[in-house]
């Protein structure tokens, strides 16, 4: 254990810190003013796509996990935003950079890191959720085309996308896990509808998407015919990182001892309350917990060391803490925490009851909370898969 | 930068283990719970080869000089063995004497501790969790007088850090004329507790005013330390039944709701290690922020020990509530640490106060 940092590392500290206090006015309210002058300039500065090769449009940079550690901290610390973060680049990137062609490459990698393209995930179907290997959308051959036929849910930017990065049946014949392919293709494309997904948050943070027979060259599909399960993996783990990530954590968190400190109810502050206070300190030690679970983690990938259950258990707890951080909120406002949409009396735009409710998404999305005990007690304890039904 | 444990301390770690199974198996705490008379002088003579009772005494005074992050791995591998060992006055003692004693009082005792002669208590619990009964001890012209209750190994202590009632230090020995010591029965029958009475007994004070704050740091990184131990203990017996017991014409550790028991008990353990590790460097790397760290390891192990310890019960079925088993030890072992220097509640107030989120 030396949590110090080395002179090299401080001095790369202090820059990030310089950058960011000689652009503070460029994202004055918490959000840049313009998003895609913002991200060429963090672009530039290493700041975003950090470690993707400059032919594609990214920084290029040598892959060092504490400088990325320290750009994510001194973010959180100024309040600034950080580079587009959507699916394209997060997760169509990094499977592109892996398993793409240099073709692929060199045509999607850098309109995307520049805001230029916006991707929307083709993946969960109404009948594929936590058993996504059974997909059934359905991409039949025709000519150097495939037809795609089908829909997709939970497509969270399918309104506003250029394109889509989707998993499709190509191989009907083959084993379940074999016959999928990932294909890329434009949302112009003739034959596709999007339908915006109400949530009980009242907002549509997701679609629907349908296809019929949308037509895809089969030069689109990443990673060669059948692979696409594969390809898929490749990047899902990402997402399970990103869906947990504990310095946003701790970020809710102080917001909420922000709350119970301004707050008062009959003139007494919520934190002086004591059983208020309690809660909050258990709370507090599990984001504590969370935080340096996340150090640890950081440097098993720094030495190569395989974290283990400690890198498991991330995204169901992470995702469990965020939602009890945003009902301890909404309990310390009481009455006040019932308010929504509008009026004077509002807190937070509302925002504590929209990531309550927005939040038990998460727990649900990106592999459930079930599915996730399910990963921990067989690939990190190594209890026994349940026996599968057919084979019973 | 780096989160981790190094060589030495695994090294430290595995044969700190290794040594635990020779010289207290379950046999062994069956016979030291069953047997009053029994002191486990076995057990605690080779913890002593080990270096054990030294760890935190300086190599300058016969230790092994080492942080109290060794001290919590120490710690951890006696909770995972539900050791016979009252290991906190270990540490408490020597930390005592080297941030609040004098040179004379650092000579005379730390290298009797240091080789396991003489046995160390700290009875510090009042000024921190608070009196019951009435206790609590009273400091006049180097004599203190009152009680001091639930002191870990304070029945053979020879020397004893008491701590009166307005948080200030004094040494007491062994034989002190005035000082009388009575067994306390718990739950636990791996570590005794002892009643300390004080009628006008000799008690030299120790210099420094806020060396109880640290000595309740310490005391709280040890306990959630040994609460860790015992339930990674637990867990692995819960998994290792689950995966061996059958019902149904199958292992019960592939029906979800078992396995589902036994990952929660995982994803509640494994960032409580990390924690444990943080809260037993800052003690010695970041003053700032150690009080609340301890305080927030020491309520956080409580209670995810306690979801454990009832948790890997459950898993083991009827069995799990059985003498013949043993697992009990661990359960009661987890139990008794919740309470010592503050439970939970108690400790989450400190943690509140010490980050000024409430005055003082």
């Amino acid at each position: 254990m030396d949590l110090t940092l080395t002179p090299e590392m401080a001095a790369f500290r202090d820059e990030v810190r310089a950058f960011l206090a000689a652009h503070a006015d460029d994202y004055a309210a918490g959000a840049p003013k313009d998003v895609k002058a913002w991200q060429k300039l963090l672009i530039e500065h290493g700041y975003a796509a950090r470690t993707i090769p400059r032919e594609y449009g990214g920084y290029g940079a040598e892959p060092d996990i504490l400088k990325g550690r320290i750009i994510a901290e001194e973010f959180i610390r100024a309040g600034a935003p950080r580079g587009i973060a959507n699916q394209g680049v997060s997760m169509l990137v990094p499977t592109l950079l892996e398993v793409g062609s240099e073709d692929q490459k060199r045509q999607w990698i850098g309109p995307t890191l520049r805001g230029e393209v916006i991707w929307c995930q083709g993946y969960s179907e109404p009948g594929a959720g936590s058993d996504l290997a059974s997909l059934q959308t359905k991409a039949v051959e025709d000519g150097d085309d495939f037809l795609i036929s089908g829909s997709k849910i939970w497509t969270s930017t399918a309104h506003v996308a250029d394109m889509i990065f989707c998993l499709v049946r190509t191989e009907p014949e083959a084993a379940k896990h074999e016959g999928i392919s990932y294909v890329l293709f434009s949302m112009k494309t003739p034959g596709i509808e999007v339908r915006p997904l109400k949530t009980m948050t009242g907002q549509a943070e997701f679609n629907e998407v349908f296809f019929t027979d949308v037509r895809v060259p089969k030069a689109n599909v990443v990673g060669g015919r059948g692979r696409g399960w594969f390809v898929a993996n490749t990047t899902l783990k990402h997402e399970r990182g990103m869906l947990g990530d504990p310095n946003a954590t701790e970020a809710r968190l102080n917001s909420l001892v922000e709350v119970m400190k301004t707050e008062t109810v009959g003139g007494e502050r919520i934190i002086d309350n004591p059983l208020f206070r309690d809660r909050l300190m258990a709370l507090q030690a599990r984001v504590f917990a969370m935080k340096f679970n996340g150090l640890r983690l950081l440097t098993a990938a720094q030495t190569g060391e395989g974290a283990g259950l400690a890198g498991l258990i991330v995204k169901l707890q992470g995702c469990e803490l965020n939602h009890q951080i945003a009902a301890l909120a909404i309990d310390a406002l009481g009455e006040l925490g019932i308010l929504y949409h509008e009026g004077q009396h509002l807190r937070a735009k509302g925002n504590w009851q929209r990531s309550y409710m927005f939040d038990l998404g998460l727990i649900i999305g990106g592999g459930t909370a079930q599915i996730q005990k399910n990963i921990i007690a067989e690939r990190g304890l190594g209890l026994p898969r349940e026996p599968s039904p057919a084979k019973a | 930068m780096r989160f981790a444990l190094s060589e030495d301390q695994r090294m430290l770690q595995d044969s700190l283990a290794k040594a635990l199974v020779d010289v207290s198996p379950l046999d062994r705490v069956r016979r030291f719970a069953a047997d009053p008379a029994d002191t486990a002088a076995d057990v605690w003579q080779a913890l002593a080869e080990f270096g054990l009772p030294g760890i935190v005494v300086p190599e300058a005074y016969g230790g092994l000089g080492l942080s109290m992050l060794e001290a919590a791995l120490a710690s951890e591998a006696l909770g995972a063995a539900v050791a016979p060992v009252a290991f906190l006055g270990s540490v408490l003692a020597p930390l005592a004497l080297v941030r609040a004693g004098s040179e004379a009082q650092r000579a005379e005792w730390l290298p009797k501790l240091a080789s396991g002669e003489v046995l160390a208590a700290a009875a510090i619990g009042e000024p921190i969790a608070g009196a019951r009964d009435g206790a609590g001890l009273v400091a006049k012209a180097g004599k203190l007088t009152g009680r001091a209750l639930f002191v870990p190994g304070g029945l053979a202590a020879g020397l004893i850090v008491a701590a009166d009632a307005k948080g200030g230090l004094h040494l007491v020995r062994g034989d002190a004329p005035g000082l009388t010591r009575a067994v306390m029965p718990t739950i636990d029958d791996t570590r005794r507790l002892a009643e300390l009475t004080f009628a006008d007994t000799p008690a030299e004070p120790l210099t420094s005013n806020d060396a109880l704050a640290a000595l309740r740091d310490a005391g709280w990184v040890i306990l959630a330390a040994d609460t860790l131990g015992a339930s990674q203990a637990m867990l692995d017996k819960a998994v290792a039944y689950a995966k061996e017991r059958r019902q149904f014409g199958r292992v019960i550790g592939s029906f979800q709701a078992v396995k589902h028991l036994c990952a929660e008990m995982a994803a509640e353990l494994e960032p409580a290690r990390a924690l444990v590790w943080y809260a037993a460097y800052a003690f010695d790397h970041a003053p700032e922020e150690a009080s609340l760290v301890a305080a927030h390891a020491k309520a956080h192990l409580s209670e995810i020990g306690r979801f454990i310890a009832r948790t890997s019960t459950e898993v083991h079925g009827g069995m799990g509530i059985t003498d013949l088993l043993g697992l009990h030890f661990w359960f009661k072992r987890i139990g008794q640490n919740r309470q010592l220097l503050g439970g939970p509640e108690k400790v989450r107030e400190i943690a509140a106060r010490v980050q000024g989120l409430i005055g003082a």
